[in-house]
């Protein structure tokens, strides 16, 4: 199963290698990571994607909490929330497809940040389904370079129990 | 006024209350050891190797139950401390380390001496610091000792820059700590208590499973009181050894790998097991998907990592031992089970298993067995002594007969099983209490990790006695390669081992040998009349002797093995001497 792990840190160094040594150790893939300052200059949040049966991951969350430098660790498995990710893509299409592109991009509602003579670059935000969906589609059109942040999420109001 | 980073390192121990310090000087750490020399009521001991200062501020605190401190150098000194680190880690024991860095202007240019010794630890110790400002030191060792000894224990490492420890700063000692990320939970939930106590009166069969936790949480006290009421027979993990007096009517001793028949029995048939302050490690459940099939589980536990990791629990109770244990007998006291009555045929069951299968060896007049010695041990201390061991075969037969009726009298590597623990260890638990009878049960292979100690011991005028069970083998090692890998023994003779005898003699300290059983007392005395020095005692002990029961790997606990061999027919071994 995938889960979702938010885990709110203290922004110390080392803490980053804490948290990942917590999956390493445990011979566990960590399928994405994004860390970010919180409103609290103080305190950083990382979001955590990563597969394992449940009893896995509930001991690695267990384990995560346990560390000293975090202040607390949610698994989005039992909560109601929503997930972005964002995704820079360039894409080299023929002359002759260059509209169709973009009209695919915007239907996607992907933004052309940047563009020159041979290359478009797209950035597009959304869920894994859509993101999946859009390289899926612009694949044929013939992707350069492909960069993506990594999976955040947060609870919908309330933080209701699925 | 503005003191340096050294004299405030010092300050914090004095508020700490430290009297001991184990450590080994080098060059980053100079200035620390300097400020040591002139201090008076702060003693550092000198070991001769800082795996052995680990060890010994472990063996420290495991005597005494406060925090063990050590302080060495950067790079080796450091690095070699990670073996004792990782020990305590495993065994959940209270240390603060010091290590000495390069200075913070030279870390990550492989400077001489440097190794990332915060990141190497990082997986072994309940957490570590690298101090970049003095400013920060005082709070940092404030953090350090507290986190070390509340919740679940562990060592902590500090990393030192040298310039850390000549700056200058203010010595603010902080009044509390406060880390709003730490919050270890010491209460047990009520409703939990209340619904513990319904299954406990429900049960026909309970065990009571205790483990390390409850030596840590000081509950040996509460733990009797509940197992004399409500009438629940108790065994003990290694770690737990202490925890529940040895010679009380319902101990079955240890269970697992090497536990009692009748506490393995008692286990697998239970229906309700109680376990507390236990990790439910592999050695105590064997194959867990046979463990106990028919018992409900509560665990008691301060750590919800041990809790549902190896087995399922049907009741978590997470708190600290000691906390819930009073807080289960106040709610007991409103019930009025007749608990004699209910358990009478439980307990007659008991006493079955324990008289089908004591545990026994074969004594012989000849030839000295390993258990015998243990035994005289147990006699000629009457109990009383603080018994560290090395690990193996030797650290078996201790903890099977020798009885443990206090806490705090078993000091054994259980988590990772450190040959050359024991020695170092019993320096470190004799300082803590110079008054006891203080004894390493060794292996002629496990001592030899660690002997250069014996100076230490000398100089310090400790009457530390080490009594090695002499096999000749890695003897645990050997009885698997007997067992499993048809006699073949594969680098495991210790074919050339010191005289012990005159290797104590070289470094000052008392050696004796007993070759026969009639010898065995006599020596064993003898070492007791020695005060001020180590006695190491040099017993021939037959090398095919085994540990038994045994729980073959990947078995199920009650699926042991005893000492057939006069049943079969005798086998013709290689590594005969
Ligand atoms: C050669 C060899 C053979 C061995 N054979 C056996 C064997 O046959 N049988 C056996 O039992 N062991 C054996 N061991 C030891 C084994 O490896 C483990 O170390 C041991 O079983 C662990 O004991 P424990 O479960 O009590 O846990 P510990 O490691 O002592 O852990 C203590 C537990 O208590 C909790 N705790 C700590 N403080 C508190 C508190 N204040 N309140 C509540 N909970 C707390 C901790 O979170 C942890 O879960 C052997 C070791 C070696 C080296
Ligand atoms: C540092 C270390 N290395 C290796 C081992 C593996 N090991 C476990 S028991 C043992 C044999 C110990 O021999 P000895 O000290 O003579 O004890 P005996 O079993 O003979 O009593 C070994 C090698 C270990 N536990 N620790
Ligand atoms: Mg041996």
């Amino acid at each position: 199963m995938k889960h979702t792990i938010s885990v709110l840190v203290e922004n110390k160094f080392g803490v980053l290698s804490r948290v990942s040594g917590l999956f390493s150790g445990r011979g566990f893939n960590i399928e994405s990571l994004s860390v970010g300052e919180t409103i609290d200059p103080a305190v950083s949040l990382m979001t955590i994607i990563t597969t394992g049966d449940d009893r896995i991951v509930e001991q690695i969350t267990k384990q995560l909490n346990k560390l000293i430098d975090i202040i607390k660790v949610v698994d989005f498995m039992e909560i109601d929330h929503v997930e972005r990710e964002l995704v820079l893509i360039k894409v080299s299409p023929r002359k002759s497809d260059k509209a169709e592109f973009l009209k695919i991009a915007e239907i996607f509602r992907g933004r052309i940040i940047d563009s020159g003579t041979q290359t478009f670059t797209v950035e597009i935000t959304g869920d894994e389904k859509k993101i999946a969906a859009f390289i899926e589609i612009i694949k044929p059109y013939g992707i350069k370079e492909f960069v993506r942040t990594g999976k955040v999420a947060i609870a919908r109001e309330g933080l209701k129990k699925k | 006024m503005k003191i340096n980073g050294s004299k405030i390192l010092i300050e914090c121990l004095k508020k700490e209350g430290i009297k001991h310090i184990y450590g080994y000087p080098g060059g980053v750490v100079l200035n620390i050891f300097d400020h040591l020399y002139d201090e008076k009521g702060m003693e550092l001991i000198l070991t001769r190797h800082e795996q052995a200062a680990v060890h010994a501020a472990d063996g420290y605190a495991r005597a005494s139950g406060k925090v063990g401190v050590a302080i060495v150098t950067s790079g080796p000194g450091a690095t070699n401390t990670v073996t004792g680190i990782a020990t305590a880690y495993m065994d959940s024991i209270p240390l603060v380390v010091f290590s000495g860095q390069v200075p913070t202007m030279l870390i990550g240019n492989d400077a001489f001496q440097e190794a990332d010794i915060v990141g190497i630890t990082r997986p072994c110790t309940k957490h570590n610091y690298l101090v970049k400002d003095v400013k920060d030191l005082a709070q940092t060792v404030r953090e350090a000792f507290h986190i070390a000894s509340t919740g679940r224990p562990g060592p902590v490492l500090i990393d030192l820059p040298k310039d850390v420890t000549t700056g200058m700063a203010d010595f603010v000692w902080p009044k509390q700590v406060n880390i709003r990320s730490y919050n270890p939970t010491y209460h047990g939930n009520k409703w939990m208590i209340k619904q513990s106590i319904q299954m406990i009166s429900k049960a026909k069969k309970p065990v009571i499973m205790a483990g390390g936790g409850v030596i840590l949480s000081g509950a040996a006290k509460e733990l009797k009181e509940l197992a004399e009421k409500a009438k629940i027979p108790v065994t003990m993990t290694m770690m737990g050894l202490g925890g529940f007096p040895g010679t009380h009517k319902l101990s079955m001793g240890m269970l697992g790998m090497h536990g009692t028949y009748y506490a393995n029995k008692a286990v697998q048939d239970s229906d309700l097991i109680i376990g507390i302050g236990v990790r439910f490690d592999d050695r105590v459940t064997g194959r867990t998907e046979s463990f106990a099939p028919d018992a409900k589980v509560i665990h008691i536990d301060i750590d919800p990592t041990s809790i549902r990791k190896n087995v399922e629990v049907d009741l978590p109770v997470v708190g600290d031992v000691r906390n819930v244990l009073k807080d289960l007998l106040s709610e007991m006291k409103k019930h009025k089970e007749q608990w004699g009555a209910v358990r009478s045929s439980w307990l007659k069951q008991i006493d079955k298993w324990k008289k089908e299968r004591p545990l026994e060896y074969r004594f012989d007049k000849k030839i000295i067995k390993p258990e015998f010695v243990v035994e005289k041990i147990y006699e000629v201390t009457k109990g009383n002594a603080i018994i560290c061991t090395e690990v193996g075969q030797n650290q078996m037969w201790a903890a099977q007969y020798y009885h443990y009726d206090k806490p705090r009298t078993w000091l054994s590597s259980g988590g990772l099983g450190t040959m050359g623990y024991g020695f170092p260890a019993a320096i470190g638990a004799q300082m803590a209490c110079p008054d006891e009878t203080v004894f390493d049960i060794a292996g002629d292979g496990s001592i030899q990790m660690n002997i250069q100690e014996l100076a230490t011991a000398v100089i310090n005028k400790l009457p530390v006695k080490i009594a090695i069970l002499n096999n000749r083998f890695l003897g645990m090692v050997r009885q698997w390669q007997e067992l499993f890998f048809n006699e073949r023994y594969s680098h495991t003779g210790l074919d050339v081992t010191p005289d012990f005898v005159k290797l104590a003699e070289a470094y000052g300290a008392v050696g004796l040998r007993a070759a026969t059983p009639d010898e065995v007392v006599p020596v064993l005395k003898e070492s007791l009349k020695v005060k001020d020095k180590p006695v190491m005692m040099d017993f021939v002990v037959d090398w095919k002797s085994k540990v038994y029961p045994m729980v073959p790997a990947g078995a199920a606990i009650d699926e042991m093995i005893f000492d057939e061999e006069k049943k079969t027919p005798k086998r013709k071994l290689k590594a005969v001497k």
